[in-house]
């Protein structure tokens, strides 16, 4: 684990998605291309081959007509802080040191340019939000015209995934080293491309530990989860919702199990 | 010298360690390295001050404010504007999408003239010049030979100064054929105008301060009307907010609903007299609305001493266990829908705006607002709200004989004739009537199309596009290669909305009178024209009073003058709010008797009987046949496709879900009940027939659509714009048909009769 600069303030970021407020339109996806610089191709139907940071899975309760269910499930990574912090799965496989756990803001980093593309860490992430490229990005006519400074173009042969929007991050923290208040990023000043454009407000962003911060009121909600929490990865992306399928959905539970959320009810 | 193996490992050895001492094969490892990650045609984008400029997005007519990240000249991104009054801060994903058609393959990048066939996309660049005098001459050849009533215009608004321009350039030209392309404002306007006495009003719903919504169907959350109102809306819902969704399949809508009433298609309008049956029952109606500012509640007596049957008598009829026969829903659940609906804050029910399915059906959009009177929520908070377009400050159009002649021919979509005297457009009857005429005498000779995209978006696409290869010449105003630019004969491009100037308002059901600016917010990029200076232009060119009805230098000059004294407010911060509050009861309606009128007086029908004047609810009967087509096909909206004029930019179908698309193949939703009966699997390819056409596809199964239906979304199957949404799927509206209404011909379609079998 690395030792936190002492100057530095350490922050957890991470998120809450409310799955009962996601309606499924996936706005999220396209402005966390936008903002990503993330291609495209012209066939995008083979989801293993799609490049995506944020991805939008349908659930089903799988009940016959009329008692159907559908819920939507954002998924960007997880941002896992591993069994003490530091240790993620893919972190811990990276040969290259391509992937790192960033202590002071709990974020797990992509560099691109140093990814040889083994494709360890896709192996070893257990929630697929890691993308590998098999071709070289082409940005047909003008298009290359729209692509953001603030995050580097991949090339053929590299893993990329989600980054919590970090040149967003470093954005706030420059802003505040120029106010001259280095420690004073708020919860405003740094929010992701997909927070920001959740048009439902299903998805709110900020530091875990900060009991300030709206996500430390709603990571302790009764009916907050993790994905596959389980496995013991520690996610930072907490989810919630209130239909006990959609807890059975998101881990494996034995079939006469009941859900952490709903097992206390009972007691 | 003789090479033994001491002197052969002295030499390698050498060689090596020599090798090893050089630089060489340092620099060769480190040059390696870095030529393995510093790949040329991966882009290095420029980096630059950063500006934001606020606009408004004209992607679709939901009229969101944005905000656009430029760096340099170049656009990066653009997100929500939050102090924006119609979507504050949410956008759909066409919005953020939209950059890509900005600098994307489909533009047209300059005026084209077509070389090939129509639809082979062969044209060639010509000059602005060559442009407008090609188009000028052509109209002016077809005035002078008094044919001036058969050009027409085909336009996806006929609100906002652009269609304003278009139909002042018909009026002082000479015609009357101003079509806007159909859409659910065809049956609200109508059944404002029958109800409430006012041509040609907005109807929007004040979604952002309603309690309870009941939605008829309405794809409020599944990319509809407004988009980015409906979703902010929505994201401020709380535990105390109900939305309860009527529709036959489970949709995003739906799946977020407080409840989901699965009704059988087309009986919405059944239901709505029920939930009136109930409320009038139970006494839960607003007396003081009722008594002081409606008419046609109770029965009355007309001048003549005639007695007619009102409003109450006839949904005396529709008793919770009759509607649970007609609907399939439970008796009970109506009873309680609309006893809570009654008795809450804020209700409203809304329909239409469901901008796959344009079925205008004047008794149900009636029936639904009488809901709205019942519980007087009109023009209320939280309410429907009837609102007027914003007045332009313009000089009157000067015409000459031969423009008063030719708007005073009747129009050849048949609306506003002794056939149809209440609707304003029917662009669904035209295909009939070209194909109807004889080569000679063509009620189309020549059609201009703006914002719109109707060969591929009109319903029984085979036939639409039959007729429009028969018309001789057809000017497209579109920035991208449509489908529709693909038939022109000549194009004339606008700018991309980030390009140019546009006003934006009445944005589609929002509840309130806002108008927004669009401003361009870079250089463009391309040789195109604002259409409204290209207009201008035409109009002068063409000479006389139709040039003297255009004495404005450009577009810009235009616009400042129609908005006058507003315009200052609307440059500064982008929109204007018109009035703060809707019209009150006592002023908004327009009819002889100043009231609300459930019996609507003024109601064109075939026969005078009470019944037909009233919103009864009539079973539409969709093509196809009954026992040979066993299932009915219904067309979908997602939010992830544009089904609009607009297509899919690569981004949104990147989004497309594996159970939607896969790779060319689209998925038809199928419950598992119809599909083991017809021996279907998930996956399988299966042939889908229709009166209007077939085509393969793979079957879905989904438990979420009632049995005997079967779904396929809008907005696939384009063959124009890029290789990135053409050959995709299927295009629904080559599949269905229209069922026009015999007094209004507006088109009552929600679905049509299909069989499916395994291919």
């Amino acid at each position: 684990m690395q030792k936190i600069p002492s100057h530095t303030k350490a922050r957890h970021y991470g998120m809450v998605i409310d799955l009962d407020k996601c309606t499924g339109c996936a706005t999220c996806m396209v402005a966390c291309y936008s903002e990503n610089n993330v291609s495209f191709r012209d066939d995008e139907s083979v989801k293993l081959l799609s490049i995506n940071w944020i991805q939008v899975y349908k659930l089903t309760n799988g009940k016959p007509f009329p008692d159907t269910e559908v819920c939507y499930l954002p998924q960007p990574c997880m941002q896992c802080d591993g069994k003490d912090f530091g240790h993620p799965p893919c972190v811990s496989v990276c040969p290259a040191v391509a992937t790192d756990f960033d202590s002071p803001t709990g974020i797990v980093s992509q560099i691109t340019t140093r990814c040889f593309g083994c494709r360890y860490c896709m192996a070893a992430c257990p929630y697929h939000s890691r993308k590998f490229n098999w071709w070289d990005p082409v940005w047909p006519a003008d298009m290359q015209n729209y692509l953001s400074p603030d995050v580097s173009p991949r090339m053929r042969g590299v893993i990329e995934k989600c980054t919590f929007c970090y040149h967003r991050f470093q954005q706030a923290r420059q802003k505040a080293y120029a106010e001259g208040n280095p420690e004073d990023i708020g919860e405003d000043d740094y929010q992701t491309a997909c927070t920001q454009a959740c048009p439902s407000g299903a998805i709110t962003f900020g530091d875990l530990d900060d009991p300030a911060h709206e996500v430390y009121k709603l990571k302790n909600n009764r009916y907050a989860f993790r994905l596959l929490e389980r496995l013991g990865t520690n996610p930072s992306v907490y989810y919630l919702s209130t239909r006990k399928w959609v807890h059975r959905a998101c881990d494996n539970y034995l079939e006469n199990e009941e859900p952490a959320a709903f097992a206390n009810k009972q007691a | 010298m003789k090479i033994d193996r001491r002197c052969f490992l002295s030499l390698a050895g050498g060689l090596v360690a020599g090798h090893l001492l050089s630089p060489v094969p340092w620099k060769v490892t480190d040059d390696l390295s870095i030529w393995t990650q510093n790949w040329p045609w991966t882009p290095v984008p420029e980096t630059g001050p950063v500006t934001w400029k606020n606009t408004t997005c004209t992607m679709c007519p939901g009229g969101c404010g944005i905000k656009v990240r430029i760096i340099k000249d170049r656009v990066i991104k653009i997100e929500g504007r939050e102090d924006h009054p119609v979507n504050r801060g949410s956008l759909c994903p066409l919005g953020y999408a939209s950059i890509q058609y900005l600098y994307g393959p489909s533009r047209v990048k300059s005026p084209m003239k077509r070389i090939g066939e129509r639809g082979s996309g062969n044209y060639e660049p010509i000059t602005w010049e060559e442009a407008i005098t090609e188009v000028s001459g052509k109209l002016g050849d077809l005035r002078k030979s008094g044919k001036s009533h058969t050009v027409a215009c085909i336009s996806g608004s006929d609100k906002g100064t652009i269609p304003h321009l278009f139909k002042r350039f018909l009026e002082a030209y000479g015609s009357p054929n101003f079509i806007r392309t159909p859409s659910a404002k065809d049956a609200h306007e109508t059944a404002a105008y029958l109800a409430q006495g006012k041509k040609a009003q907005n109807v929007g719903f004040d979604l952002e301060n309603a309690g309870y919504i009941v939605s008829f169907g309405c794809g409020l959350l599944d990319g509809c009307g407004s988009p980015g109102y409906q979703f902010s809306s929505y994201s401020r819902f709380d535990k105390d907010h109900t939305l309860v969704q009527v529709e036959p399949r489970l949709s995003n809508t739906a799946a977020k609903a407080k409840k989901w009433m699965p009704a059988k298609p087309g009986t919405d309008g059944a239901l709505a007299l029920g939930m009136a049956h109930v409320i009038i029952k139970k006494g839960l109606y607003n007396r003081n609305f009722i008594e002081n500012h409606s008419f046609g509640f109770e029965d009355w007596t007309d001048d003549d001493g005639n007695i007619h049957m009102g409003f109450k008598g006839l949904v005396k009829g529709y008793t919770p266990s009759m509607v649970s026969e007609i609907t399939g829903l439970a008796a009970g659940q109506i009873e309680s829908l609309a006893t809570d609906f009654a008795r809450a804050q804020h209700p409203v029910a809304v329909c239409g705006y469901n901008e796959c399915t344009v079925s205008s059906d004047i008794d149900k959009t009636l029936a639904v607002h009488a809901l709205n009177a019942l519980v007087g929520n009109i023009n209320q908070p939280g309410g429907m709200i009837v609102f007027s377009d914003p007045e332009y400050n313009l000089p009157e159009v000067e015409k000459d004989q031969i423009a008063s002649d030719g708007t005073a021919k009747p129009r050849a979509d048949r609306a506003g004739t002794a056939e149809y005297p209440q609707t304003r457009y029917l662009l669904n009857m035209l295909p009939e009537t070209i194909m109807g005429a004889n080569g000679n005498d063509l009620p189309i000779e020549a059609l201009l199309v703006t914002d719109a995209n109707p060969v591929y978006t009109m319903e029984d696409n085979e036939t639409a596009q039959e007729a429009f290869a028969r018309i001789p010449f057809i000017v497209n105003f579109s920035s991208f290669m449509d489908e529709t630019a693909q038939f022109a004969d000549i194009i004339l491009p606008d700018h991309h909305f980030l390009e140019g100037f546009r006003d934006v308002p009445a944005p589609d059901g929002v509840g309130k009178p806002v108008t927004s600016l669009s401003a361009p917010v870079v250089k463009p990029l391309y040789n195109t024209r604002n259409t409204g200076d290209v207009i201008i232009s035409i109009a002068k060119s063409l000479g006389g009073t139709i040039d003297a009805s255009f004495p404005w230098n450009n577009y810009e000059a235009f616009l400042k003058q129609a908005y006058n004294d507003q315009y200052t407010d609307l440059s500064r911060s982008g929109y204007v709010v018109s009035a703060d509050k809707p019209a009150p009861w006592e002023s908004a309606f327009a009819n002889e008797r100043g009231k609300y009128e459930f019996y609507p007086t003024m109601r064109h029908t075939a026969g005078n009987d009470d019944k037909s004047k009233l919103p009864d609810f009539r079973q539409v009967d969709i093509p196809g046949d009954k026992t040979n087509d066993a299932l009915v096909l219904i067309p979908y909206k997602s939010p992830r496709i544009a089904s609009g004029a607009i297509a899919n930019p690569p981004f949104m179908t990147k989004t497309i879900d594996a159970d939607m698309l896969k790779h060319e193949r689209l998925f038809i939703q199928v419950n598992p009940e119809t599909a083991g009966k017809l021996n279907l699997k998930q996956g399988d390819a299966a042939v889908v027939k229709t009166p209007s056409g077939e085509a393969t596809v793979l079957v879905d199964l989904f438990e979420g659509i009632m049995p005997g239906i079967i779904a396929m979304p809008a907005g696939l199957g384009h063959t124009a714009y890029s290789k990135f949404i053409a050959g995709k799927g299927v295009n629904v509206n080559a599949l269905l048909k229209p069922v026009f209404d015999p007094t209004f011909g507006l088109n009552k379609a929600w679905g049509i009769r299909a069989s499916l079998q395994k291919a």
